[in-house]
């Protein structure tokens, strides 16, 4: 291949990914400019690049109309809870899924997996029928307790994927010194495991603060909604009102963004890992 | 001598039946921290299961007994008495078949640029990624106001450009096509698993195509294709199965609209459970589109013998 073709084709490429970038990361300028601009401003033609003056009130606005506040501790509440009971429950299970032998382990887990090719609709309606039997409609029960029940077979999988790779010979140094399966677990497995326990961390509060149809379903109480449902409220009373609504919607964006920038380094590495051993 | 043996005999029936002991108690202690996920798996997915393949077979409505009433429902829904079955079978589909493969090219494509030793691969991988963490209720917001046919940017674009413009989620014809656009987006999830198993590919293989003479295009099909078809494999699945599950986007930003254009199958689904309260029917619904995601699944699985490659196997 000659230079000069070489050269064009670094040229093309790099041409293609920026292009490719910028379209990627519009919408999120689109967001941000449009959250602090008033209506007369939005709908200025042609378009303004940058808001002029600054509007800060949008902000302050979904603080007012309705409970954002509020709504940010319920999706917080409903966040921590899950994160314990997944964290707590996956690493117990995938340590007896990979590191315990007792009989029928392997044909257990293999039913286990097979949930996860589950449509969720299937299950959706007994499972909110039994919670309703339950008098649990409305509240955060249905959307935290299911977590401290195994903390999804997703999870498991990762975590007994990588509880595989960790050398049998340190179980042993613990039996001999008089440990057992809960010195090994404590001590030995978890510490080495931080990572992919960061990993399920991250993607378990990723999918919990974006969840949409979970609480929908099961909360009726404005006082106790999340975010997600908060700003679909919002939308139906401010049409159009796109600045107030771009700002809604920053609020909720940002603290994703936030932790994404902090730990990418894992979630990329994460991502990645769910994927070869398809 | 004798009593030496038996001593010794004494010890192993001892050692034995102390491993044994051992054995039973890792047994049970196995079973114990399994416990939660079996029992989970029990009360949120097996239970559930069995409990809506019998209510698919009963009237059940919110605050009513249930009757049973056989295959009824499943035959209101296939006899076209329902004519919304029909239509959100025909959107979703149209909406899996036209996103899923153009996810999986775009996907592959963008892998593939940033597989050439680029500099400033983060910077391009997070750009690429971000799309993917935002929460779609947000996302759906920031599009619709993109997608707004007076206002929203993409027309202001196609105005200035004097291209036509399109009413893009506001018309019956444009609405699928508009969300697959929007589902371009986040394909950078998809990107970075494309990424790690090209990653995989030895260098040596390349080497060997270009001592042969090969060009880049014999390098695209003769190496690196083959080899992540284990990874293309696993992205079409779980593309397939996203893709019947499309919800937030009819819900927040079309209502199903305009003239059921946008009937997204667990979007209906929903409606007959919790607006209509059709509880039975809805399972009924949802049994459906399970066995339907169970037909690509195995029929995807039936066609990966010939085209997924497994290192170690030889095909």
């Amino acid at each position: 291949m000659t230079t000069s073709a070489f050269r064009w084709q670094r040229v093309l490429l790099y041409a293609v990914l920026i292009i490719g970038s910028l379209l990627c990361l519009f919408p999120f300028y689109w967001l941000l400019r449009s959250s602090m601009m008033d209506l007369a401003q939005i709908f200025e033609m042609p378009p303004k690049w940058i808001p002029e003056p600054f509007v800060w009130r949008n902000f302050i606005e979904p603080f007012e109309q309705l409970p954002f506040g509020r709504y940010f501790l319920n999706t917080l509440i409903i966040v921590v809870g899950t994160l314990i009971g997944t964290l707590l429950s996956s690493t117990i299970a995938a340590y007896s899924f990979s590191r315990m032998k007792w009989v029928g382990r392997d044909k257990v887990f293999a039913i286990l997996l097979t949930s996860m090719m589950l449509p969720f609709a299937v299950t959706l309606i007994p499972t909110f029928i039994g919670w309703q039997s339950l008098g649990l409609i409305n509240s955060y029960a249905p959307l935290i307790v299911p977590a401290f029940f195994g903390g999804g077979v997703f999870n498991i999988f990762l975590l007994r994927q990588f509880y595989m790779t960790l050398p049998r010979e340190l179980d042993e140094a613990v039996f001999v010194d008089g440990g057992n399966h809960f010195t090994i677990f404590t001590r030995i497995i978890l510490p080495l495991s931080r990572s992919a326990v960061l990993v399920i961390g991250l993607f378990t509060f990723l999918n919990t603060w974006n969840d949409f149809m979970g609480p929908l379903v099961y909360l009726n109480d404005e006082s106790k909604f999340t975010l997600a449902i908060g700003l679909q409220q919002f939308q139906g009373m401010y049409t159009a009102q796109w600045g107030v609504l771009m700002a809604a919607s920053l609020i909720i964006v940002l603290p994703a963004i936030l932790l994404f920038v902090i730990f990418q380094r894992y979630l990329i590495e994460g991502i990645a890992l769910t994927g070869i051993k398809g | 001598m004798q009593s030496m043996t038996e001593t010794a005999q004494r010890r192993q029936t001892i050692s034995k039946s102390s491993l044994s002991s051992i054995r039973r108690r890792e047994n049970w202690l196995g079973w114990l921290f399994a416990a939660p996920a079996i029992l989970g798996f029990v009360i949120f997915v097996f239970g559930p299961m069995i409990a809506s393949l019998w209510l698919s077979m009963t009237d059940y409505k919110v605050a009513s007994t249930p009757h049973f009433i056989g295959l009824e429902n499943y035959r209101n829904l296939f006899n076209g008495t329902d004519a919304f079955f029909y239509k959100s079978l025909g959107v979703t589909l149209y909406y899996v078949i036209l996103s899923v493969p153009l996810q999986i090219i775009v996907a592959f494509f963008l892998a593939i640029l940033l597989n050439q030793k680029v500099k400033g691969l983060t910077f391009f991988r997070t750009a690429f990624y971000l799309p993917t963490i935002v929460p779609l209720i947000a996302s759906s917001m920031v599009w619709l106001w993109l997608f707004d046919p007076d206002m929203g940017l993409l027309n202001v674009i196609m105005r200035a450009l004097h291209l036509p413009e399109s009413q893009w989620i506001y018309s019956e014809t444009t609405v699928v096509p508009t969300l697959v656009l929007m589902s371009l987006w986040t394909v950078g999830g998809t990107m970075v698993i494309f990424l790690a198993g090209l990653k995989d590919i030895p260098d040596h293989y390349y080497e060997a195509i270009e001592i042969d003479g090969g060009n880049a295009l014999h390098k695209l099909l003769y190496i690196t294709i083959p080899l992540t078809s284990p990874t293309i494999f696993f992205n079409t699945i779980m593309g397939f199965i996203g893709g019947f599950q499309v919800f937030v986007q009819p819900y927040v930003m079309t209502q199903g609209g305009p003239n059921n254009g946008s009937l997204f199958y667990i979007f209906y689904l929903f409606r007959e459970a919790f607006t209509f309260s059709n509880m039975g029917y809805a399972c009924a619904i949802a049994w459906v589109l399970f066995i339907v995601i169970m037909l690509f699944t195995f029929l995807l699985f039936r066609t990966s013998q010939k085209w997924v490659y497994y290192e170690g196997e030889g095909r």
